[in-house]
């Protein structure tokens, strides 16, 4: 088990390493000059060089992805060409609204789409099933920008629970955090629960066709029982899969929300980032999102094991 | 043969089952899937149900466990009497009540009948939690000692296993454990052992036997086996098409059946005395094998593991128009030296001769002209064929591999069909709209249209009702008199065995332990593992086609 735990993160490593070295490239190998790209239009030959100094230019290629990936492990991802500030605070500044956010998404997503599939499941073909699937495509189908003009227009503006707009900490006051997500992450919520709801479904349909059930059922087991210890958790692995990769969807893509909602998250510093070339902005995001997703996939796979003891590898 | 004898005349009943009749919902005009089911089981007794493959045993279990599927199945009239209650008038929650206190029952297929992701020990705990409220010790110390009533080793341990990490006939006594623990009145046991091997399943029906003797549990032993009915029933019931058409006490039943029916299913039961050996031909050997090894689990960068050596040593010949039999529990390789033979996977060590060349060896390029000589029947015939191809499609395939004309090779197609006893235009439909025995027909006719030199044949009759199975072995043995075809015959069960082989090779741990004439290999068998097989077949001493004791020679 524990060597299987090792093996699984030492086979992180080489996957970002590639990531590193794809990110180093991107600067390098953009047509022009890399040091007149990070100076901007405006700069002086002196500023050129003095750019092209600090980055090593004159050294060969591989001892300047060297002299990079040191400065990376230091934490040092450089210094946004717009702001001036250090990238790793620009992006420790951003990401917490995110991370937030994202997390309380899924969470909502979870609460309400697992045992919406598990009921489809258990009453398959039956009305209750066809309004679990039919929700499902609807959430499929309406792009999120007017999920969220629509939840503003009915409960910030009409009903005037909720502020339109904005975004608080929960070290504000968890309170204050709760009214400025709760809209956001509903909005964002309803795509989860549709593709949640809708794998939940597919795999207890599965599930519960297996001869293990029918002896919980032979054994005089509630049907709720039956559900939900013995169905579900054979059932986890796929919905473990579609919780992650989601989460990790959610971390480098809810532009579009936090534009609606105007939270100050990373996905806009990222858009910000790219419409401004600010090349190591773009790099450091490059890094964190792709981080993030091998992060989580360590995560979800080393899941597997708590679900089902026979993966053992 | 000594069979079950005591009178039950007077022992108090059980369950009545009167008059169950069993629809598919919603369709009145469909004929029934039960029809007026009518059987009865007293304390102690042992009723054995059995019937073909569709005949309604399965329908009834379910029936009196209150467990038809949702919305597919519904009992439209009749009884089920169990404590002078009818079981089909309670509601879901008092049936739920009855089961595993008052009914139990134990499932064909140890290997999927348990949860994989929860602990055993908690498995058979769970029906404790769900019928009482005892203390946790004491709920365990009960578990514990179920799970040593039904003599599994190492308690305490087993308690804290998953099922994957336990056998298949540890697995049957955990779910007997679970099916006894709160000491039921009835016990449905439906295919217990059909999965198991021989000796497992031998071992199995004695402890249900033990079981049935301490706790006076009436037992439904729902069966296609024969063998098995002679050896444990009180009382047998003969199913067809969803009634039952006879019952009788088991020795009755055997000796005098009435109906044309059951004489029929009697017949159809392999005899364990082997057939008349083929003539060695003089046109010599078509296949060889030796010094045969495939180790797997060998290498692998962080893998460490003990290598399995699933066959070792490995040597035999076929000649052209006899039949080689290869017999073995499984684990025992046999599967894995067919495989090696048709190069399905890749022998570790060893030659393997087909038309006089070398192919142990080939690169898949260089086999490709090779493979015509060796073609194989697979067991499933519900799995091995494409079920989006028509039964033509899947004829002609290997022959256009080979460079066959497309027209010449659906030509051939038909007589084919025509030649395995299949309607000629069945090259234009679908497999889903065959039988089981037909679907292994068409295999078969698969098979021999590259006009092999060798067919193997794994498990090809083991997924088959007894009578479509002597019908199958039937067929092999005329395409292989017209064709004098060699054939490698796999079987787990020494009566197909006995029926077809002129040759038999038992396998064990990956070895040969014996190889002689069926004959010899049958009547007098040399290594104790035979020995052991031999006396684990159910009802040996029988001769269910002539309705009489085995008249030993």
């Amino acid at each position: 088990m524990l060597g299987y735990i090792i093996r699984r993160i030492l086979a992180v490593i080489p996957v970002m390493l590639i990531v590193a070295i794809f990110v180093f490239l991107l600067l390098r190998l953009t047509p022009g000059d890399p040091a007149a790209i990070i100076a901007g239009d405006a700069a002086t030959p002196a500023q050129l060089e003095r750019i092209r100094t600090s980055l090593g230019l004159a050294d060969p290629l591989h001892i300047q992805f060297l002299t990079w990936a040191k400065l990376l492990f230091q934490g040092d991802l450089g210094t946004s060409l717009i702001s001036r500030t250090p990238v790793t605070q620009m992006i420790g500044q951003r990401i917490w609204p995110t991370f937030n956010i994202a997390i309380l998404t899924i969470a909502l997503s979870v609460l309400i789409a697992v045992p919406m599939g598990v009921l489809a499941a258990w009453r398959h073909r039956t009305w209750v099933d066809y309004l679990v699937m039919a929700f499902s495509v609807l959430g499929f189908s309406i792009p999120v920008f007017v999920i969220g003009y629509l939840f503003i227009q009915a409960f910030s503006i009409e009903l005037r629970w909720l502020p339109v707009q904005g975004y608080a900490a929960p070290s504000e006051g968890f309170g204050k955090f709760l009214s400025r997500a709760i809209l956001p992450c509903l909005t964002l919520a309803t795509i989860y629960v549709a593709l949640i709801a809708r794998m939940t479904r597919a795999s207890m349909l599965e599930v519960l066709g297996e001869d293990y059930i029918r002896t919980a059922r032979a054994k005089g087991v509630k049907e709720t029982v039956v559900l939900f210890r013995h169905a579900l958790r054979n059932a986890a692995v796929p919905i473990m899969t579609i919780i992650g990769t989601g989460f990790a969807l959610l971390i480098g893509g809810v532009v579009v929300t936090e534009s609606v909602f105007n939270i100050p998250g990373i996905g806009r510093l990222t858009v910000d980032a790219i419409l401004a070339r600010d090349y190591p902005v773009i790099q450091g995001m490059i890094l964190l999102t792709s981080g993030l997703y091998v992060f989580i996939n360590l995560l979800i796979d080393l899941s597997y094991t708590f679900f089902d003891p026979r993966i053992r590898y | 043969m000594k069979f079950k004898t005591r009178s039950f005349d007077d022992v108090p009943g059980v369950l009545e089952v009167r008059d169950l009749t069993v629809r598919l919902a919603g369709n009145d005009t469909a004929p029934p899937v039960l029809d007026r089911v009518s059987l009865k089981i007293r304390q102690g007794e042992t009723v054995c149900l059995v019937g073909e493959s569709g005949s309604g045993k399965s329908v009834t279990s379910l029936s009196i466990m209150g467990l038809l599927p949702k919305g597919a199945l519904v009992a439209t009239g009749g009884r089920i009497e169990l404590e002078n209650r009818n079981l089909l008038e309670l509601g879901p929650q008092a049936m739920r009540d009855m089961r595993a206190r008052k009914i139990s029952m134990i499932f064909q297929e140890p290997m999927t009948a348990l949860n994989p992701v929860i602990r055993v020990g908690d498995q058979i705990g769970e029906v404790l939690d769900t019928h009482t409220r005892l203390p946790a010790r004491e709920k365990k110390a009960r578990v514990l000692d179920i799970m040593n009533q039904v003599h599994l080793p190492d308690v305490e341990r087993i308690y804290r296993s998953y099922p994957h990490q336990l056998s298949g006939g540890q697995r049957q006594r955990i779910m007997i454990a679970m099916a006894l623990i709160l000491e039921p009145q009835l016990l449905i046991a439906d295919e217990p052992t059909t999965a198991l091997d021989v000796t497992t399943q031998k071992q199995i029906l004695s402890l249900i036997a033990e079981l049935q003797e301490t706790h006076g549990t009436a037992v439904l032993f729902i069966t296609h086996d024969m063998g098995v009915v002679a050896e444990i029933a009180d009382t047998v019931h003969v199913m067809k098409l969803g009634q039952i058409v006879e019952h009788a006490p088991v020795e009755d039943l055997l000796r005098r059946p009435r109906q044309e029916y059951t004489k029929q299913l009697l017949q159809s039961v392999p005899s364990l005395t082997p057939r008349a050996p083929r003539a060695m031909s003089a046109d010599g050997t078509v296949l060889s094998v030796s010094g045969l090894q495939k180790v797997y689990g060998a290498h692998g960068v962080f893998v460490r593991r003990e290598p399995t050596r699933a066959a070792s040593d490995v040597n035999f010949s076929i000649s052209r128009g006899r039949t080689l039999g290869i017999v073995g529990e499984s684990g025992s390789g046999k599967s894995t030296v067919a495989r090696c033979i048709m190069r399905l996977v890749d022998p570790t060590d060893g030659d393997i001769r087909v038309a006089d060349q070398e192919i142990a060896r080939l690169s898949r390029r260089e086999l490709r002209p090779y493979r015509k000589h060796i073609q194989i029947v697979f067991q499933d015939p519900f799995r091995s064929l494409n079920p989006r191809w028509t039964i033509g499609r899947s004829l002609i395939e290997g022959p256009l591999n080979i460079g066959t004309d497309k027209q010449a090779a659906l030509k051939r197609a038909a007589e084919l069909l025509t030649l395995v006893g299949l309607p000629d235009d069945a090259v234009n439909r679908y497999p889903h709209q065959f039988s089981g025995g037909q679907r292994q027909r068409v295999a078969i006719a698969r098979a021999i249209a590259m006009e092999p030199d060798v067919l193997v044949a794994d498990e090809a009759v083991s997924a088959l009702d007894v009578s479509v199975q002597a019908q199958v072995l039937d067929l092999l043995d005329e395409l292989q008199q017209k064709l004098g075809i060699a054939i490698l015959f796999i079987t787990h069960d020494l009566r197909v065995a006995a029926q077809i082989c002129d040759e038999v090779v038992v396998m064990q741990h990956g070895r040969i332990v014996e190889h002689d004439t069926a004959a010899n290999v049958l009547a007098n068998p040399q290594h104790p593992y035979t020995r052991a097989l031999i006396e684990a077949a159910p009802g040996r001493q029988w001769d269910f086609a002539n309705f009489r004791e085995l008249q030993t020679a």
